[in-house]
């Protein structure tokens, strides 16, 4: 049979927001592009984005500006992330959501008629654009159908509506393929027939999100399995503070069957209080030192806040998501948890019924439907859930170029360093769209100075003989039963509160799984097999977990989404490292790397005792860099 | 409380298949999509089936269940009887891939039939003001999560393949609806190309789809209907009847 070929200048690999935006950037400047989604189009994890996208637009408080939104962004990340990629996602955002607008978005309005703004955790002022609370479905089907207008006009100028862009479902790349050390393609398979197709590109933008799924409680779908983390390791990208993954504090914990899902953030920020089973409101005994200033603590001023912002210091339940969720992990383990190990979130006794339906109207249906709890008469019961991963592959930041792989870019959650130790509520969308366009950008600068760059019969046949290899074993490992002892794993040993000697075993076990996973096999035929599906998606999983777990073995600090028992504290000289893993061929090796300094212009936007808790006195002494 | 339950599930491919039959176990409070995947995981490995969100927000997991579109993952065991056979099988009105798999290409070759959204040229990024109220009935129909158990359910294609053609069904009424009712966009005659070439006019109104929708979008009586009555005044209003041919002799 001969193998189905491909020739495209860009191949974006994933469909979310930041593979759409980037897709549309390549194409807009003239570039054939091809977008791989792993599901059917427009299903991608972004549609679960439920708060909304920050942007520093100013239109509920005037007072925001992007500086204001930069502080917060370095803020939230605790510092580690990398200055230039908040700065540009926090002056690029506002016109990156107005752009939508003018591809058909619908958001929600203020009384003035622009485009609503709600509060946030950590976000100083009301800063997310939304569309009640399915803002992600907004984005992703403004941005499909931004894609069908482009096919519509390609197909007015060529008779051919795919000829300059063409969307590939239920795919999956098993291998990007390199020539001469640059970018020269892809390999992968159709899920529906396990057939094989080969993408020659110069130019590859990943795109592929999350890695939620190598975790037990997870609010990601079965494709947030890193496989891009994973694609971009083995091509010979670097990753960057794997190490940080962001445990969303409100996960419905009941029923079993939707443990993980997520209760969006804008409940708590409409009003929503956390309490512990003997009726406390547990999160004033929480705010850290370095945020007292900014939250209330007793519950008149926090009441206040939701009236007068100007006035009053901010509810603690809108702390960083890192500080939610740690708070609710310990009150749980203190024994003044619910009846299902978690603790309740109440939005019934403050809002109005008609209200709640009107402003949450998916998480009063999403609770409704599946525990049978009516939100506007009674509590949510919600836990902490493995929600997103901070780290991933190294860029540059003006243009998402992985560094070290000439023609490979990445943008959205599988591009490390814009969240630092934790990303905010709200800045993932802008992230995508910010990042996904500029990655984009990059790509079409890389492929009008470099030209094609073919791929060799021999990279052909060994991505080949990689996937008909599981078929070829018989009664090997069952791909299912790796999958939940790996999840195990790393929810018993590199979960939200971590200590050295579990993550000393989590990595033996790691390896050993892995070795294991070398002698998968598959039943059944290539037509839309899961089980096959699986085997790839596991060693992407396995590859990602090691990362993890070695990147936290080597990071002896406390610091946004990675607690360590043994090491509880911040410490200003980690503060200045990243973490770097790559791939040898056989294990990930983590190094450290120093952090690049703040220029001056940045470093002077921040009060001086602010960056005194964060950073050591040499560097304040400094002043940032020149 | 785990129970056994029966679940009979279509196997089988474009070329062949029938129900099997299976017990697996229950535990409270799961939805139908979790038991097929203990029957993935403990029993039949190359079970085929679509997921994603798990949520009921991503539209996916459409199939049939005793016969209903629905959506496995918002679909409670607990709603059956107890010694009830489930019965899964696949989307009736499109071709079966594998499983409860179905070829839904139809839908997306339907999407790109759908004229894009017009911004107003003046109308630099930033500028636009609408009210609340007005972008409301668009917001409604922009809740779709594209799960097309409307386009499923619905009559006019769910038994004959030869109107799929000339019908775009409820799913792009109501993009057309939407984009007709959305306050800045500029492309005119929406409701007409939606009668002449969009295939409204085969719709008699039984309202399936409002049913079957998981968003509750209320798609035949704010979309459908709406556009259908507008088209009728259009076309049946003598002063308007008059003023078009009018207006098309001058044209000439």
């Amino acid at each position: 049979m001969t193998l189905e070929r491909h020739n495209y200048d860009v191949l974006v690999i994933g469909a979310g927001g930041a593979g759409l935006r980037a897709a549309v950037e390549a194409r807009e400047a003239g570039l054939r592009v091809a977008i791989i989604c792993k599901s059917l189009f427009g299903k991608a994890h972004t549609v679960m984005a439920e708060g909304g996208a920050a942007a520093s637009m100013g239109n509920v408080n005037d007072k925001d500006s992007w500086m204001v939104h930069f502080r917060d962004t370095m803020r939230g990340g605790k510092f580690l992330s990398h200055y230039r990629m908040a700065e540009l996602h926090a002056k690029e955002a506002p016109d990156r959501i107005w752009e939508l607008e003018t591809w058909g978005a619908l958001f929600d309005r203020t009384k003035e008629g622009k485009i609503s703004q709600r509060n946030f955790g950590g976000h100083e002022y009301p800063r997310l654009a939304h569309v009640g609370d399915r803002t992600g479905l907004e984005l992703i089907r403004t941005m499909q159908q931004k894609i069908v207008q482009l096919q519509q006009k390609d197909g007015r100028e060529t008779g051919d509506m795919e000829s300059g862009i063409k969307v590939f479902a239920e795919l999956t790349i098993t291998d990007i393929l390199k020539e001469n050390g640059k970018i020269s393609g892809a390999y992968g398979y159709w899920r529906e027939s396990g057939e094989e197709v080969l993408f020659e590109a110069p130019a590859v933008v990943i795109a592929t999100g999350g890695v939620g799924k190598t975790f037990k409680i997870t609010s990601n779908s079965w494709e947030g399995t890193g496989d891009g983390h994973a694609l971009a390791l083995k091509a010979g990208a670097n990753l960057v503070d794997m190490e940080f993954l962001q445990f969303h504090p409100t996960g419905m914990v009941w029923p079993p069957s939707v443990r993980g899902i997520l209760v969006t953030e804008s409940v708590r920020g409409e009003g929503g209080v956390l309490t512990n089973n003997l009726g406390e409101r547990f999160m004033f005994k929480y705010i850290p030192d370095v945020f007292k200033d900014k939250y209330a603590d007793n519950e008149e001023e926090a009441d206040r806040w939701y009236e007068d912002q100007d006035n009053n210091r901010r509810p603690p339940e809108l702390l960083p998501r890192d500080e939610v969720a740690r708070a609710i992990n310990t009150e749980v383990k203190a024994g003044r948890g619910t009846e299902h190990g978690g603790v309740f979130l109440d939005v019934s006794k403050r809002i109005p019924a008609e209200t709640i339906k009107k402003r949450l109207p998916s998480m009063w249906h999403q609770f409704y439907e599946l525990a049978g709890v009516d939100i506007t008469k009674e509590a949510m019961e919600v836990g902490p859930t493995c929600h997103y991963v901070m780290g991933g592959v190294e860029v540059e930041p003006d243009t998402a170029a992985a560094v070290g792989v000439p023609g490979l870019f990445a943008a959205g959650e599988v591009a490390g360093g814009m969240h630092g130790s934790n990303r905010l509520g709200g800045n993932s969308l802008t992230d995508l769209l910010v990042f996904g366009r500029r990655a984009g950008m990059g790509a079409v600068a890389y492929v009008k100075s470099n030209g094609a760059n073919p791929v060799s019969e021999g990279a052909i046949a060994a991505a080949a003989k990689k996937i008909q290899a599981p078929f070829d074993r018989e009664g090997g490992e069952n791909s299912y039963s790796l999958h939940a002892e790996l999840q195990e794993i790393t929810h018993n040993l590199v979960g939200i509160i971590r200590t050295g000697s579990e993550l000393a075993e989590a990595i033996e076990k790691i390896a050993a799984i892995r070795a294991r996973s070398a002698n998968v096999s598959v039943s059944g035929g290539r037509k839309f097999n899961p089980g096959f599906h699986l085997a790839f998606d596991l060693d992407n999983m396995l590859l990602v977990a090691e990362s993890t777990a070695k990147s936290a073995i080597a990071r002896e600090e406390s610091r946004g989404g990675h607690t360590r028992d043994d090491f509880p504290n911040m410490n200003s000289e980690w503060r200045q490292i990243n973490l770097i893993s790559s791939f040898d061929g056989t294990k990930v090796n983590v190094r450290k790397q120093v952090l690049p300094t703040l220029p001056k212009e940045l470093f002077d936007l921040f009060d001086i005792h602010e960056l005194e808790k964060y950073m050591t006195p040499e560097e304040i002494a400094k002043g940032g860099s020149n | 409380m785990a129970r056994n339950i029966k679940l009979r599930i279509w196997r089988g491919d474009s070329t062949d298949g029938g129900l099997k039959d299976v017990v697996v176990e229950a535990n409270e409070g799961e939805v139908v999509l979790d038991v097929i995947h203990r029957v993935q995981a403990t029993q039949m490995g190359d079970l085929a089936v679509r997921w994603n969100c798990k949520a009921g927000k991503c539209g996916s997991c459409s199939m049939e269940i005793n016969g209903k579109p629905r959506l496995a993952c918002m679909t409670q065991v607990a709603s059956f009887g107890e010694e009830e056979t489930i019965t899964v099988t696949p989307l009736r009105a499109f071709p079966v891939i594998k499983d409860l798999v179905t070829d839904v290409s139809f839908n997306y070759k339907k999407a790109m039939e759908v004229p894009a959204y017009e911004h107003p040229k003046e109308l630099a990024p930033g500028q636009a003001r609408m009210q609340q109220i007005d972008v409301e009935r668009s917001q409604e129909f922009r809740k779709c999560i594209e799960c097309f158990l409307c386009q499923d359910v619905c009559h006019v294609v769910r038994d004959h393949e030869e109107n799929k053609k000339s019908f775009a069904g409820p799913r792009f009424f109501i993009r057309i609806a939407e984009l007709d009712m959305h306050p800045l966009d500029m492309l005119k005659n929406r409701k007409k190309t939606a009668q002449e070439e969009h295939g409204l006019g085969m719709c008699n109104i039984t309202k399936c789809c409002t049913e079957v929708c998981p968003e509750h979008i209320k798609i035949t009586d704010n979309a459908i209907i709406p556009m259908k009555e507008r088209v009728a005044d259009i076309k049946y209003d003598p002063a308007r009847w008059l003023g078009s041919k009018i207006r098309r002799r001058e044209g000439l």
